[in-house]
């Protein structure tokens, strides 16, 4: 079975995995310049013009796998060197255009934009068109394209452009730092940096657990990943990597629906807080709705703050499908409960770095949470959480929830909220479409995923969120 | 007196829910509240013996069979 949707990924993580063998056998800062060479060796190119642009971009990736350019915040950043420069010409006509009759692409146009030369091609003026694509979708011969860069379609908050060297540039102010242009970028030009080396150090530093003890959260969309693998086993592998305990983050999801239903009913109206990207969002481009977002913390914040009021010296590794996480663990809020977030994709590289092939291992055990707690996973589950705790805790409230999927149904619902048409009290906010399994920090994104993703909140011993959360004390 | 009851997926697979339920319900009908403090704990690391727990650094096998027993033997004849 495939363990990545792309070959980027892969080079991703063949760059993460040699780091991360590096940093356990302490070996790092002395091959450090040999790791290029190691993955793309000989004098063949196999994926740019020679293998010494192969090697600088590599040199790139390894900086960023050992967490990138410390001076900025953000954990999303363009290699620079590794951007193809890809046409950024916007909707043009193709040598497909056939000259025919109707001229569709004419009609379509609000703008006025297309003319037709002496041989009834299609021509589009570029003064005149808004790339609306309004063209493109009527044209029969599909003769009209959109040449958009594939990290400014992906960035649906208009954060990348194009700088003056015709590479890709992020607005550090607008990102939300999603992954979705890291997902998308067909180069693996734009990526997210790793913390795999601060996992490590907790690890290797706890001595065994002895000096302190290290908990991996895990975020339930993991479920739908490592499809090579039973579930119990990615459990054990964690803990052959030296992580002291692995627990469900999606109790920390039981432990915001009950608190947040509560808020819902108190306030009349709420913005969740649960996906780092839509809080970001709301901060960069709605700064007027702020006072409606939740209070409660992401559900990672919440259980590592259970965690860590229970054992102090605990040390906490959250393990998701999210770039967004990073971001979110850097806000002095969440800062002191969580020490390292790592991706799906990163943990991946952690096995392979101590050669644990998981498929090998005894299946243990991971439930803490219950059916509503782990659907927080995919889009509506959150929702029929909040709709849940409600009935729960016998709260007279009618809950009129909107489901968004996705960061531009996120942003209907917002501009709605502010004019005052919006007819629901509940913003359900996931920047990723279908929710958390859409990560960007996702191994696979399958069609499957979702309903992986139900199975595992049906299996949840625990049928109801005041069960799940009746044994914190 | 402060009781740990392990919460971890292995003793949560074990009942440690139902133990939790079972010791407020004695704890309450001895009105010991404000004796008996519960507390919980993600892994004491012996998964084996589930449920785990501890009172103070004693540490104790337990079921959600046995915990009527457990309570008479370790918290009772403490208090």
């Amino acid at each position: 079975m495939r363990k990545f949707d792309t070959k980027v990924q892969y080079l991703k993580y063949k760059v993460l995995c040699e780091v991360a063998k590096h940093t356990w056998n302490d070996t790092l800062l002395e091959n450090i310049w040999d790791i290029p060479k190691t993955i793309s060796p000989g004098k063949v190119p196999t994926m740019r013009c020679c293998v010494y642009k192969e090697r600088a971009i590599l040199a790139q990736r390894v900086k960023m796998a050992m967490g990138g350019d410390k001076s900025k915040s953000n954990v999303i950043e363009v290699i620079d060197i590794a951007c193809d420069e890809c046409p950024a010409a916007g909707y043009e006509i193709t040598d497909s255009c056939r000259g025919c009759l109707a001229h569709r692409c004419e009609d379509a146009c609000k703008r006025g934009a297309i003319t037709f030369d002496n041989n009834h091609v299609a021509h589009i003026d570029k003064t005149k068109c808004v790339e609306c694509g309004a063209c493109a979708k009527v044209c029969p011969f599909s003769a009209i394209a959109n040449r958009k860069r594939p990290c400014q379609v992906a960035c649906k908050v208009k954060a990348i452009s194009i700088n003056e060297d015709n590479a890709a540039a992020i607005d550090d102010d607008k990102c939300t730092s999603c992954g979705a242009c890291v997902y998308q970028c067909p180069f693996g030009a734009i990526t997210d940096k790793s913390f795999i080396l601060d996992a490590i150090k907790l690890v290797k530093d706890s001595e065994g657990n002895s000096k302190y003890k290290v908990y991996a959260l895990v975020a339930p969309s993991i479920s739908s990943q490592f499809g090579y693998a039973k579930l119990g086993q990615v459990v054990r592998g964690l803990k052959e990597l030296g992580f002291y305990t692995v627990i469900e983050a999606a109790l920390g999801a039981d432990m915001v629906a009950y608190s947040e239903s509560k808020e819902l009913s108190e306030k009349g109206f709420l913005t969740s807080s649960c996906c780092p990207a839509f809080v970001q969002y709301i901060k960069s481009s709605f700064p007027d709705l702020l006072p409606y977002v939740s209070h409660n913390l992401s559900p990672m914040a919440t259980l590592a703050k259970y965690i860590k009021s229970k054992d102090e010296k605990a040390k906490v590794v959250f393990i998701g499908p999210c770039t967004a996480k990073k971001a979110e663990v850097q806000n002095e809020d969440v800062k002191p409960y969580v020490d390292a977030v790592l991706t799906f994709e990163e943990l991946q590289a952690l096995y392979d770095s101590k050669d644990i092939d998981i498929t090998t291992l005894p299946e243990d055990v991971l439930e803490n949470a219950s059916y509503f707690g782990r659907i927080f996973a995919r889009s509506g589950g959150l929702s029929d959480a909040v709709v849940q705790a409600l009935k729960e805790q016998n709260i007279d409230f009618e809950v009129k929830p909107v489901v968004c999927d996705g960061i531009e149904e996120c942003r209907t619902a917002l501009l709605k909220k502010r004019k005052n048409v919006l007819n629901a009290n509940f913003i359900e906010g996931m920047s990723c479409v279908g929710g958390c399994i859409g990560g960007a920090g996702c191994l696979t994104h399958g069609e499957k995923n979702k309903s992986e993703v139900d199975k595992y909140g049906n299996e949840a011993l625990e049928k109801t969120i005041t069960n799940a959360i009746s044994v914190l004390k | 007196m402060k009781i740990t009851i392990c919460i971890g997926s292995s003793c949560h697979v074990k009942g440690s829910r139902q133990v939790v339920e079972k010791l407020e319900k004695l704890i309450e009908r001895h009105s010991l509240s404000d004796k008996v403090e519960l507390t919980g704990t993600f892994c004491l690391g012996k998964c084996q013996q589930g449920v785990c727990v501890k009172i103070g650094d004693e540490f104790f096998s337990v079921s959600p069979d046995t915990v009527e027993e457990f309570f008479s033997k370790n918290v009772l004849s403490e208090k």
